[in-house]
């Protein structure tokens, strides 16, 4: 147990300290944590021959990025994608395996470690390439989207690869029995017929789809009603592990399996829930993938191989980089976007490794093959995070000044509003909004709400709102406005706070209950500040007054004066509040301070109405005698 | 490129002859309530804004509710010397909120009546668009009367309030005026009549004579 704890400890440590630092200097997370790793592995020695049960471990961060990724994406878009996915994807596969497996037959290789090599090179790194698209913000960029869709045709290519390498075996055709040392050591399918094989994955294919739909709804809500948080949590997880045992089960990728079950379930309600809590795991674990990476480079092999190895990595990187530069001609992808598709793919990944163990083990490739080739795909994502810095601070730059082409690529995803609590007052709101073509993102916390909301089909989530990473997901950092419309006063209060602090430039519109509370959420920092019942009993007031027979628009002016006062007090109003609020504001003072308050409003009001002249003013006719004094002056 | 030399001419001679004369404030009030359809006010008022010494004012702007703030709008009177009304001829007049402005800001001993001094010797104008051709405005065409004849309350008002009233600065046949390119040398005259008024450079006996203040801003550019 305590060994456990160290290991974990390390790790932990190593990460803590490596990352923010390359954060810090801008070479981006993924990088940090491959330096972690190189750290305590090779370079100090403090972790050994675990990494790569570890690796196996952390590569479940894959599965659940594929999982948040499918959230991202609802069927619709997956579907417009069809085209770029085989496009550019089979196109990339293609051309880059039959490159590299050419270059491995000329040095002579026999044509089954020159195929072999050309497949598990032709793989890129999922989980570096999204993780550091997500960094920097480039999903949304044409170049972010190509290179999404050649990872996931990739993804996709992976089971037929594995299918297809024991057939390549060397010596013994038998050994294509022997398990991958990976998730599939249970198997359903071992010995089926082929049809039967084939009718097993449509229908798991087909329970993962249906099920996701129609059995997803009724279980969150279930689970939503405990109204605890960490069962809900517990049920993400369960979703996610339960997908990818099954596909392994099957003998189907676990991250193809989760893929899909986030698509279908990116329009659910629960969508945004779902993803705050499958994100830190995935971070974690993605993060420990990285590490393991970086401790499981073999410095015996790589010292005496050293410049094979750099020339086989810059060869791998160069021929990857060609052909993607090809593809991005190919399909015309415009300035910047044709090198980050060039630049992010460019490396092998951790697919790579999976397809050289699954070859040691069906006898594909040689010992001393398989220990250069792990080094040079390992090589080859330590230098991808270089890759980004390159497009960072000398593509990106240059095509900067030549006109603002990115900018049009992020135009869709700006100018949103995140609007929390969907209640009577929340509706209104979004109704407005939507109205106006403004895209908008609710969120409430009961899941009743949502589902009452949805049937009249408003896109609204379930999901605490006052969490920030539920705020985070809902995209309030680059919503144009938070709307904050939920009942409880503290929590509005907190969020306030929140979102002021981490998200300065979004604007904070917030209902308040009551005059103090909302003097409260004005000093937290909110930019505009309403109370609940104001203007509905302000056209209350309005319709008795037009009821006990005064002229409608003397009503109206009426309501307006009183509105002008209101305003004109209220700075000054709230400046008494936060003076005497300053000195010790707990409960029992907040009432004593409330009465204060109506009766400088109300002391305020009553001025008003006994000085004639600003009451009086507009329309006021001239003088009875104005006109004959005119008549004089002629 | 004849123009360019022109104004840069005429720019020469104000800084001559009024190197010490401080500049005058000139207040645009401007008056649109359809701005998404707006095709020359929104960029006279856009110009008026980027001038210095000019105050624009996009009055459905600040007044969406037509609560307009007497006192506030008193105080802008006084600040400045001269006052443009910019709106779109609405029914042969202003649109409401600029007769909303008039009624309510227009007050009985602030413009008007006893002690009401405080617009004395401010000048006065209305920047205005019509759709109809600058045919059509004549005693003997489709709206039978001249732009300044229609325009007579206001001049009325510029008199009782004691300012002077200058000739309306009006673009006719302004609904084909950007298919017909017009607009680019209106702004000109636009650009050229508020440095005139800030640098106070505009020839007053000519600028309240005219039927149209437009034509002034050409042949002054010529002369």
């Amino acid at each position: 147990m305590t060994g456990y704890l160290l290991q974990a400890f390390i790790y932990l440590v190593a990460a803590v300290i490596a990352v923010p630092i390359a954060k810090r200097l801008g070479l981006g997370s993924v990088l940090g944590y491959l330096i972690a790793g190189v750290v305590i592995g090779p370079l100090m020695g403090l972790v050994g021959d675990e990494t790569t049960t570890i690796q196996h471990f952390a590569e479940f961060g894959v599965v659940m990025m594929l999982f948040l990724v499918g959230l991202e994406l609802e069927p619709k878009s997956l579907w417009s994608m069809k085209s770029k996915l085989m496009g550019l994807g089979g196109l990339q596969l293609g051309l880059t395996t039959a490159i590299i497996t050419g270059i491995a037959l000329y040095f002579s290789q026999p044509f089954s470690i020159a195929l072999t090599i050309g497949l598990i090179f032709a793989l890129s790194s999922t989980a570096i390439v999204l993780q550091t698209f997500q960094e920097k913000g480039l999903q949304q960029t044409e170049g972010g989207k190509s290179a999404f869709s050649v990872l996931l045709f990739q993804d996709i290519a992976v089971i037929p690869i594995l299918a297809f390498i024991p057939l390549l075996a060397l010596t013994e055709l038998a050994a294509s029995t022997a398990d991958s040392e990976h998730h599939e050591s249970v198997s359903l399918v071992k010995g089926l017929a082929p049809w039967a094989y084939g009718l097993v994955i449509i229908a798991s294919v087909t329970f993962v789809t249906v099920g996701g739909h129609y059995l997803s709804r009724p279980l969150f809500k279930f689970v939503a009603s405990s109204r605890l948080r960490e069962i809900f949590t517990a049920t993400a997880l369960m979703i996610v592990i339960g997908i990818a045992a099954l596909m392994g089960l099957v003998g189907l990728s676990p991250a193809l399996g989760a893929f899909l079950a986030g698509v279908v379930l990116a329009n659910s309600e629960f969508r945004h829930e779902l993803e705050a809590n499958i994100e830190p795991f995935k971070g974690l674990l993605l993060g420990l993938f990285f590490i393991t990476v970086g401790a499981g480079i073999d410095v015996d092999v790589l010292t005496s191989n050293v410049s094979l190895i750099l020339i086989l990595t810059a060869a791998v990187m160069l021929v990857k980089a060609l052909v993607l530069y090809i593809i991005a001609v190919v399909f015309t992808l415009r300035q910047s976007n044709k090198w980050l598709l060039t630049l992010s793919l460019a490396q092998a990944g951790e697919f790579g490794f999976v397809l050289l163990s699954f070859a040691a083990q069906n006898y594909v490739l040689p010992n001393d093959i398989i220990a250069i080739l792990s080094l040079v795909v390992a090589l080859s994502m330590f230098l991808t995070p270089i890759l980004f810095i390159i497009f960072d601070k000398v593509v990106v730059p240059r095509y900067q000044r030549n006109g603002k082409v990115r900018d049009e690529d992020e135009i869709n995803e700006k100018g949103t509003v995140v609007i929390a609590g969907i209640g009577r007052f929340g509706q209104i709101v979004n109704r407005l909004l939507v109205a106006n073509d403004v895209h908008t993102v609710v969120l409430d916390i009961r899941s009743e709400q949502i589902d009452l909301i949805r049937r009249i089909g408003t896109k609204a989530y379930f999901g605490d709102a006052s969490k920030p990473d539920i705020l985070h997901t809902a995209g309030i950092h680059d919503a144009a406005l938070l709307i904050i419309a939920i009942d409880d006063r503290d929590t509005a209060a907190d969020m306030v706070k929140y979102a002021k602090h981490a998200y300065p430039d979004t604007r904070v519109l917030a209902r308040a209950y009551d005059r103090g509370h909302g003097y409260r959420l004005r000093q937290l920092g909110a930019d505009f500040v309403v109370s609940e019942t104001y203007h509905s009993a302000l056209e209350m007031g309005t319709e008795a007054l037009r009821s006990l027979d005064i002229h409608p628009f003397h009503a109206e002016r009426q309501k307006m004066a009183y509105k002008n006062i209101e305003s004109k007090q209220n700075d000054v109003l709230y400046n008494a509040w936060v003076d005497d609020a300053s000195g010790e504001r707990v409960d029992n003072n907040y009432l004593k301070l409330f009465v204060e308050l109506e009766r400088l409003i109300e002391s305020a009001l009553k001025e008003d109405i006994h000085d004639k002249h600003s009451k009086m003013r507009g329309w006021t006719p001239p003088p009875k005698e104005h006109s004959e004094k005119l008549h004089d002056e002629k | 490129m004849t123009s360019e030399s022109k104004k840069h001419q005429y720019s020469k001679n104000e800084q001559v002859s009024h190197i010490d004369k401080p500049a005058q404030k000139v207040l645009v009030l401007f008056a649109h309530p359809a701005q998404a359809s707006s095709e020359v006010n929104l960029h006279l008022f856009r110009d008026a804004s980027a001038t210095s010494s000019v105050t624009a004012i996009d009055l459905y702007h600040d007044y969406p509710d037509f609560n307009i703030d007497i006192a506030r709008e008193q105080q802008r009177l006084l600040d400045h010397d001269t006052i443009i009304f910019l709106f779109p001829l609405f029914w042969y007049s202003t649109p409401s909120i600029l007769k909303e402005w008039q009624d309510l800001v227009l007050e009985y001993g602030f413009a008007y009546g006893q002690g009401g001094t405080a617009l004395q010797g401010k000048k006065i104008l209305c920047a205005i668009t019509a759709g109809g051709k600058e045919e059509a405005y004549q005693s003997d065409g489709f709206n039978h009367f001249t732009i300044r004849q229609l325009l007579q309350p206001l001049e009325q008002m510029a008199s009782i309030t004691q300012m002077a009233y200058i000739a309306p600065f009006a673009l006719f046949g302004s609904r084909t005026a950007q298919e017909e390119q017009r607009i680019e040398t209106h702004r000109q005259k636009w650009r050229q009549l508020l440095s005139m008024l800030v640098n106070d450079t505009l020839n007053m006996s000519k600028a309240t004579r005219l039927e149209n203040l437009a034509d002034l801003c050409t042949k002054e550019g010529n002369s």
